[in-house]
């Protein structure tokens, strides 16, 4: 542990958790709507945005040094690639030559 | 096995056995020294049985017809084959058994960073193949599908599959661990001076394999669980018949062995960058370039894995895209290859051992990575998709490539390991005979794949007799040779002639230990003032 490490307030901390309610509850009312091939990507992007603000705040990431958030953009690039390159093969499926 | 004049003097590692006794010593040690070697011998053990299931696919294949197994006992053959030289030999091979026993020493470490973390890597390691090997004996024997598991076959087969998913499962936490010690161990414990551009370029290949093991491995894992949740509770992920989808198996199985292949590679080239400067006494050419092409290869090797898969029905444009990222991983490779020949050039060659394994892996890599292109390419691969051409590239990347580099590492640091040389000529002999043997095993495997011979069959054609008589006269030439080597190799370890610190005159680290080194590796520990490759020719 670094000597001057950082500590979130309690009212920080409040509002990540409340942050974090609300995207749920649009979670939750998104998937009700009926936006098809879309559906997916919307809940991701949404559980994307949830997932970075735990790491930010509640995993410390945004008071740690710059390099960790280098090497979890590169892994989240990876694996947001993989996604990508399964849905380009799924989606033109049908139109194969 | 050492003077022991002085008393003063540490214990080495085969002394100091921490106040356990027997086997005891060995099992329960933390020391990274002795852990590799807890691997070099497990790992050889499972060698020599996947090659033995070899030259029994290989007797098989000597006539057409059936000559001594059923069709269902060589389906079980070429699964436990696979899954035995892939998941037992060549993934954990190089970095759990040298880079073990090797990197701590070059960093001027005293041992890795989680030693204890390491010795449950090899008990996970242990337990997976345990698990592995048992599917041959206990239910309804060993799995038929390939080392591949493709569904729908393998939801549906009767055979062991479960348990030898679980097994792979369980071998990915091995390996995941050692990548993860490894990442640390790299970052944490180099010793005074040594900056990341001074690192010996078999650290940096283990650095880039660690992040694809840390990051790739847990694909798998969840795939392999995704299996085992199909069998037994019928979900339909994979299963056609109940709304899944079979090539999505496919593209989770890719996305993690093929990154898996350069797991396998990686390290191999790492060795013949250290090996290559040493027996040509000269500064290795393109440091820097090496030390990339190993990032590029391990960050481009995530994209490729589609290549596996250009008959198996994924869309005309994910073909297109996965071909053109395929031939981009070719130019790191090729930026290495270039690199160890200008590396050669103008220096003062010494052919012992391992420089002659060494160079037999560019030789062998360069025919396995030319087929590779080929079979990368989407018109050619149509023809030779699912044939012997197919087995005969991957036997030339991974036992042309990794195995070689395996051979070629025991040789290098051998004397380091036990204090002894080897016989010298007995060695140079042996490896004529594998290197011969390995081509006339499988050069005819290229030659019957354009003629059209599938694989995974217990028969064929008759006209695929002439290469396959060949082919099976040198799996026999290859395991002679194999034998030899061990032998040779033992005698070493038993009666070979002491050595110093530094028999091959190398600038590494290790070489600064005392051979075999202490417990703690260096009585103080080394500063680095200069890069690993100053040969002065
Ligand atoms: C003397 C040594 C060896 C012999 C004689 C041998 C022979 C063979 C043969 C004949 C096959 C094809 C079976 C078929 O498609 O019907 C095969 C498959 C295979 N071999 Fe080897 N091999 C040897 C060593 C190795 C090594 C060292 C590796 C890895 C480092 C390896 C990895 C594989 C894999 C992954 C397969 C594919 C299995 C599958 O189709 O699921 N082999 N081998």
């Amino acid at each position: 542990m670094e000597k001057n490490h950082h500590i979130v307030g309690y009212i920080t901390n409040i509002w990540v958790w409340v942050a974090l309610v609300v995207l749920t509850i649009i979670t939750i009312t998104v998937a009700e709507l009926d936006l098809q091939m879309l559906t997916v990507t919307v809940a991701l992007a949404i559980a994307t945005v949830k997932a970075g603000v735990v790491l930010a705040y509640f995993m410390h990431l945004k008071f740690d040094k710059i390099i960790l958030t280098i090497f979890l953009g590169i892994v989240l690039l990876v694996f947001l690639s993989f996604i990508v390159l399964t849905f380009v093969d799924y989606s033109f499926r049908t139109t194969a030559i | 096995m050492i003077e022991q004049e002085e008393k003063q003097k540490p214990l080495n590692f085969f002394q100091d056995s921490g106040g356990k006794k027997g086997i005891l010593a060995w099992i329960t040690s933390t020391d990274h020294k002795r852990i590799g070697l807890l691997y070099l011998y497990s790992l050889s053990v499972f060698f020599l049985v996947g090659v033995t299931l070899g030259l029994l696919m290989r007797l098989e294949l000597i006539n057409p017809g059936k000559d001594i197994v059923e069709a269902q006992t060589y389906n079980g053959f070429f699964t436990l084959h696979g899954v035995i030289m892939i998941f037992l030999f060549v993934i954990p091979g190089i970095p759990a058994v040298f880079g073990n026993i090797a990197m701590p020493l070059m960093l001027g470490a005293r041992d890795v960073a989680f030693p204890k973390l390491n010795l449950l890597s090899w008990y996970l390691y242990i337990f997976g193949a345990a698990l592995a090997l048992s599917t041959l004996l206990v239910g309804k024997g060993a799995p038929d599908t390939g080392w591949t598991f493709y569904a729908p076959y393998s939801i549906k087969t009767g055979t062991n599959v479960t348990m030898a998913v679980f097994a792979a499962f369980i071998l990915g936490f091995s390996s995941i661990l050692t990548g993860l010690n490894f990442l640390t161990t790299i970052h944490r414990m180099r010793c005074e001076g040594m900056t990341w551009f001074r690192m010996p370029l078999f650290a940096w290949a283990l650095y880039a394999t660690s992040w694809i093991q840390l990051l790739a491995t847990p694909v798998i894992g969840i795939t392999l669980l995704m299996i085992a949740a199909e069998r037994t509770l019928g979900v339909g992920l994979f299963d056609p018949t109940l709304g899944g989808d079979p090539i999505l198996y496919q593209h989770l199985f890719w996305i993690y062995s093929h990154p898996a292949v350069y797991i396998m590679i990686l390290p191999g080239m790492g060795v013949i960058s250290e090996i290559l400067p040493v027996f040509a006494r000269r500064r290795i050419f393109g440091y820097t370039a090496i030390v990339y092409s190993s990032l590029a290869i391990a960050f481009i090797g995530y994209f490729v894995w589609g290549h596996h898969m250009f008959t198996s029905g994924m869309s005309g444009p994910a073909r297109i895209i996965f071909s053109i990222l395929t031939f981009l991983v070719a130019i790191p490779s090729a930026i290495k290859v270039f690199n160890w020949l200008a590396t050669l050039y103008k220096g003062s060659i010494d052919l012992k051992p391992p420089m002659l394994f060494a160079l037999g892996f560019i030789f062998l890599f360069l025919i396995g990575g030319l087929t590779g292109l080929v079979s990368g390419a989407l018109a050619t691969t149509v023809h030779l998709h699912d044939t012997y051409f197919v087995v005969g590239h991957f036997h030339y990347v991974m036992f042309g490539g990794t195995g070689f580099a395996f051979f070629a590492a025991i040789h290098y640091w051998f004397p380091k390991i036990y204090g002894r040389m080897y016989d010298i000529k007995a060695a140079t002999r042996n490896f004529w005979i594998i290197f011969g043997g390995f081509n006339v095993l499988y050069f005819p495997m290229l030659w019957a794949g354009m003629m059209g011979m599938p694989r995974r069959y217990y028969d064929y054609l008759p006209e695929f007799h002439i290469p396959n008589i060949i082919s099976t006269l040198g799996s026999w030439i290859v395991a002679f040779g194999i034998i030899m080597m061990i032998i040779t190799l033992v005698k070493g370890f038993r009666n070979g002639k002491p050595v110093g610190k530094n028999p091959w005159n190398a600038l590494t680290l290790e070489w600064q230990a005392d051979s075999p080194p202490i417990t703690e590796n260096f009585e103080e520990l080394p500063v680095v003032t200069e890069g690993p490759y100053e040969y002065k020719s």
